[in-house]
């Protein structure tokens, strides 16, 4: 029997290590996997590679993991956000670095270390300071760049639904990174908002296959970063 | 400039509805943060505009009403928007592909520069101190199959914008081919820029003295 449901957050994330890579779902706060992160702050690995599109905002989620000094290298693409003060300070004073993708290329990436492409050319930032030192290639009268997959050691994400063989529904526009990060983790984590009976997702409508998902939590009210950092919450 | 100077030509509001004028019916649309987001509302009707938003969403609408938001349905602004009949969500991946595959018809972007060769410059003033955020800027020069700029002619310290060359980062080489301004509406050519139509009040002289590079006047 299949079950990948696990009972709680701090189970979910309890073996994620030091130096790890960590995917980490969510377009600013649609799709952040705020309880997993909290779960992986409460755990305490350091050392951290964290891809996101952002770079979390106020002091909770990924802003506060990011505080809490677990981070050494954020790989993303647009690291500035309304109310993003923790990352810009600490990569100001030179005590994280940062790896910046172009969103596309960054989801491309993801996706290619998930389907087992080392590498893809793109015209995404020819001509550009992200291309220096990369490797061109002409193609039909067109210059590309050479991107590499990006994979992760784990992945932390949320869904709307997800039953136990861990196949998975999102909620409107929180899906942006969750399904190539789910391809692309060696352990991919799901926290989601309700475990559903083996059957009841149409199978027309699964969005990210079982296959792809190792570990399933419930939470079912999961919080709303916005209103956490309009209240001033620090976490922990 | 003077207050004087400063009053002539169309606001941001003038500019986005001279923009959108020029969006065809049964486009696929992809506008970017700041004054080419108010582009949509002024889509002349009778024309079916369905805009992408690259954090997952095509047939994106409004704002939401009052009581009807939605933190997890946003823009590439992360503004809460409404999702309209026909709609569709998708991972990023296959959004960016819609955006590098060349299947967006056009792009309204903001710019810091424009060169006359249309290499843009809209991420980073490249200063040591900035934090570097490039977003989907530099995808999106490179897939969408038109790009169109829409800015201030000139900086707030009365700089031009539209320069012979960028001096600072490139987002994309060669990719903008029409820009709308406070000013005029300029269309690049390999001959440079090619003035296409002033704004009220605004002769090609006050307009070559606010211009880099190589600025052509109407034929």
């Amino acid at each position: 029997m299949i079950d990948k449901s696990v009972g709680s957050a701090a189970e979910a994330v309890a073996d994620i290590y030091d130096g790890a890579t960590v995917l980490i779902g969510g377009f600013g706060e649609a799709g952040s996997p705020i309880e997993l992160i909290h779960a992986l702050i409460d755990h305490g690995a350091r050392n951290l590679t964290v891809v996101n599109n952002n770079t979390g905002s106020g002091h909770v989620g990924l802003a506060a993991l990011i505080e809490n000094g677990q981070v050494g290298k954020m790989i993303c693409s647009y690291p500035r956000t309304t109310n993003s003060m923790v990352f810009p300070e600490l990569y100001c004073s030179g005590r994280i670095e940062l790896e910046l993708v172009p969103q596309g290329t960054l989801a491309e990436r993801l996706r290619a270390g998930g389907a087992g492409i080392p590498a893809f050319y793109t015209a995404t930032s020819v001509g550009t300071p992200l291309a220096e030192g990369k490797e061109q290639r002409s193609f039909d009268g067109r210059d590309y760049v050479l991107e590499q997959a990006l994979k992760g050691d784990f992945a932390l994400i949320k869904c709307e639904r997800a039953d136990r063989h861990g196949n998975l529904v999102y909620h409107k526009t929180a899906r942006n990174f969750a399904p190539v990060m789910a391809m692309a983790a060696r352990t991919t984590i799901v926290q989601t908002g309700a475990l559903v009976a083996l059957g009841a997702i149409d199978p027309e409508t699964v969005i990210t296959p079982g296959i792809f998902v190792n570990r399933v939590v419930t939470v079912a009210e999961p919080a709303q970063e916005s209103k956490l950092v309009a209240q001033g919450r620090i976490y922990p | 400039m003077s207050k004087e100077s400063s009053r002539i030509g169309w606001n941001r509001e003038a500019m986005a509805k001279r923009a959108a004028l020029d969006i065809p019916d049964g486009a696929y649309v992809n506008l970017g943060i700041g004054i080419p987001e108010m582009v949509a509302q002024y889509v002349p009707e009778g024309r079916e505009v369905i805009y992408h938003t690259e954090n997952g969403l095509l047939g994106m609408g409004p704002p939401p009403a009052a009581g009807e938001e939605d933190p997890e349905l946003i823009n590439a602004g992360k503004k809460m928007v409404t999702a309209l009949p026909g709609a569709s969500y998708f991972h990023h991946a296959d959004s960016f592909a819609m955006i590098r595959g060349q299947h967006i018809d056009l792009c309204v972007l903001g710019a810091m520069q424009v060169s006359e060769r249309g290499d843009l410059a809209n991420w980073s003033t490249g200063a040591s101190d900035a934090i570097p955020a490039v977003g989907g800027a530099m995808d999106l020069v490179a897939g969408v199959r038109t790009v169109v700029v829409i800015t201030q002619h000139c900086t707030n310290a009365g700089e031009p914008k539209l320069v012979d060359a960028c001096s600072y980062p490139l987002t994309g080489k060669a990719v903008v081919s029409r820009i709308y301004t406070d000013l005029a509406v300029i269309d690049l050519t390999p001959a440079g820029f090619q003035v296409v139509e002033l704004a009220p009040g605004v002769s090609f002289d006050y307009l070559r003295q606010r211009t880099g590079g190589k600025l052509l006047p109407r034929p």
